[in-house]
């Protein structure tokens, strides 16, 4: 299978110019309010440096965290499993639904399961996955993906969910009102939850200290999925870890201020243990964080936190939307991890970025994320995956360059053709340049000659 | 070998230079009027707060809220505040479906986040910090308001302990959803509305 590239996914998104903008404008929206929350606190700064080390002293003693972890919360009364891939996550969250017979389930958000393909594969054994998170359902009615991790549906319009609403929740046809359909989705949801048999959860920071474990929504959907039914199953990648339940100080000052403007989400639960009468099984996943931890140019992308914020300022993400990434995290932090677990299939990726460094100002962990997209760029080259559009024209210039007089030829001819040539001539499918944007007017002199003139004016001037 | 050992030894194996905690002491923010800072903050994310003497005045309060004065089933865990459910004698959190409004303790709040801190150590069903359509917290404050409530969340954590089998979380304001356009709307799937009293003793 030929893997779908960015450029490709991202023309078709392009292609509806309002569409891209409006898109641009919404999460420019968000960026701007992250911003006013960043100012608000003059330690800013410092509590990125914080939340950075923290991150980076929990990967430097993983093994021991996470034995802690495992420990603490089994004396909470939490069953502790491990799953090395996706496959064994999948078998065991089934295999806890199998045993106590469950067919309906409420799930709140988790790129994790996302990650592992949680939803099909419960399908397809006959269990049926509700997400309740507004957005995710949103997405999950229109048999779609979701397009930012923390705002899945922010590439939809209030029409369309407006339309999928009538067509599966029978709300009125043509009301739009956000307030109207919130209200037909709280409805919907509400019966979701009275009838589930257990609730999947995500899981935003797990304490090593105590062995408890957090989650972050505004909604409360997480909170009412889980204490309704007995069994809690919640699904948590092993670089969510912090070592204390102070450090969560840290954490919880950035993440929503960074992913929504927010000074903080409307619910941060601590869950220490199963409730009374209840199951609380948690699954330390790895799927390839370990090989991470080893990599000193990659390492730190495991302290994303998954706050969004690089998206939401990506000048790239927001004019391509999340869909064309084709990933389950997008933007520049989906743009590292994605290749580290296959660079072949998603080698176009480092390559969307255009290293404007947004990102990386953003990051409230502070992970260098622009500098490891370029490291990705000499990775990919490194491993002969370079497209041959990029490989054979950048021979071919080194070879003109090396040449001053063959420089200055096919410059001039270049020129004179750019002016001359008939417009079917340079906008077509050999000209990337030249999509969606008009190319400018070719001057008639290079440079070279326009220095030259100006020097010799220069000289007769003295 | 188990998985737990092959993902252990797969982490060990990798070379991670050591680097140290950086320790939390810092210049975290402090607020000349906690009171004011919390009240704006939680107006901001769609609560009120009211700083208040007796029950008599939470009562007062209460009867403005419509939800409150419409309100068929109401749960109280505060004694300033009668409600009509026996909430001990609730063997099925799913009995507390239709809850209208639900007036619950909370221990502290913070300031520069508007959340209160609220734990199910006395509550039976945490189910009831999420499922009432509307919700108010009593916060017991000694002398003045001030003194319930913290200036940032590393003060926060400094008052919090985990160790048992518990369930806790700040919650603040109502529950709230963004996800159509980005234009917010209160009331997603928990709390429509959310009161907050400093109850000063
Ligand atoms: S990389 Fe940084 S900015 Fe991007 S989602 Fe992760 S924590 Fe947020």
């Amino acid at each position: 299978m030929k893997a779908a590239q960015h450029p490709e996914e991202a023309a078709k998104f392009v292609a509806n110019d309002a569409r891209a903008h409006w898109h641009d404008q919404a999460l420019w929206f968000v960026r701007e309010k992250r911003d006013r929350m960043a100012v608000s606190l003059p330690e800013w700064e410092e509590l990125r440096n914080t939340a950075s080390q923290i991150k980076l002293h929990t990967v430097s003693r993983m093994a021991d965290y996470l034995e802690e972890f495992e420990r603490n919360a089994t004396k909470l009364g939490a069953v502790v499993h491990w799953a090395k891939d996706a496959d064994e996550h999948n078998q065991i969250v089934l295999s806890l639904l199998q045993k106590i017979g469950a067919k309906h389930i409420v799930k709140s958000k988790s790129m994790l399961t996302e990650e592992c393909h949680l939803n099909p594969f419960l399908q397809e054994h006959g269990i049926e996955v509700v997400d309740t998170d507004l957005g995710e359902r949103i997405v999950q009615l229109r048999d779609e993906a979701p397009s930012h991790i923390v705002l899945p549906a922010i590439h939809i319009k209030k029409e369309e969910v407006s339309e999928t609403f009538h067509e599966h929740l029978h709300t009125e046809a043509g009301n739009n009102d956000p307030n109207y359909l919130t209200e037909a989705a709280r409805n919907h949801l509400r019966e979701k939850f009275v009838a589930a048999d257990a609730g999947i959860t995500g899981v935003n920071f797990a304490i090593a200290e105590t062995g408890g474990l957090v989650v972050c929504t505004n909604e409360g959907n997480a909170d009412l999925g889980v204490s309704l039914p007995k069994l809690h199953i919640a699904c948590l990648g092993i670089e969510k870890l912090v070592p204390k339940a102070a450090d969560l100080s840290v954490f919880l000052r950035l993440l929503a201020r960074s992913a929504t403007g927010q000074p903080i989400t409307t619910y941060s639960s601590h869950f220490h243990g199963p409730r009374p009468g209840g199951e609380l099984h948690i699954i330390l996943v790895d799927n390839g964080r370990s090989n991470l931890m080893g990599s000193s140019q990659f390492r730190n992308s495991l302290k994303c936190i998954r706050c969004g914020a690089c998206m939401n300022t990506c000048p790239v993400y927001r004019r391509s939307g999340g869909h064309s990434y084709g990933t389950t995290v997008p933007g520049p932090i989906g743009s590292i991890l994605a290749p580290s677990r296959d660079s072949k299939q998603h080698k176009s990726l480092p390559f969307a970025c255009t290293l404007c460094g947004s990102c990386t100002d953003v990051c409230p962990v502070k992970i260098d994320l622009h500098h490891e997209l370029l490291e990705w760029r000499g990775e990919i080259r490194k491993r002969g995956q370079l497209p041959m559009s990029k490989t054979v024209p950048m021979k071919l210039t080194s070879w003109m360059m090396q040449s001053p007089w063959l420089f200055r030829f096919v410059g001039a001819v270049g020129r004179w053709f750019l002016r001359h040539l008939p417009r079917w001539a340079i906008y077509h499918g050999l000209n990337p340049w030249g999509k969606q944007r008009e190319m400018p007017e070719a001057p008639k002199q290079s440079f070279r000659e326009l220095y030259q003139i100006h020097e010799s004016k220069k000289a007769s001037d003295e | 070998m188990s998985s737990r050992d092959q993902i252990l030894k797969s982490i060990r194996n990798q070379i991670v230079a050591a680097v140290d905690h950086p320790g939390l002491a810092g210049d975290w923010i402090r607020y000349d009027d906690r009171v004011a800072h919390f009240s704006s903050v939680l107006a901001a994310v769609g609560g009120v707060a009211h700083v208040v003497d007796s029950s008599e005045q939470i009562l007062a309060q209460l009867k403005q809220v419509p939800a409150f004065a419409a309100g068929k089933k109401i749960v109280s865990l505060c004694a300033e505040v009668a409600g009509n459910v026996d909430f001990a004698a609730v063997e099925d959190p799913h009995q507390l479906e239709d809850v209208d409004f639900a007036v619950l303790p909370a221990q502290f709040a913070v300031a520069e986040n508007g959340a209160v801190w609220v734990d199910d150590a006395d509550v039976k069903h945490r189910v009831i910090y999420f499922i009432p359509q509307h919700l108010s917290f009593i916060v017991p404050a000694p002398a003045n308001a001030a003194d319930a409530i913290v200036d940032n969340m590393h003060q926060a954590y400094e008052r919090l302990s985990f160790g048992e089998p518990r369930f806790g979380a700040f919650i603040s304001g109502p529950s709230k959803t963004a996800d159509i356009e980005q234009s917010l709307v209160i009331g997603a799937h928990g709390a429509r509305s959310l009161n907050v009293f400093f109850l000063r003793q």
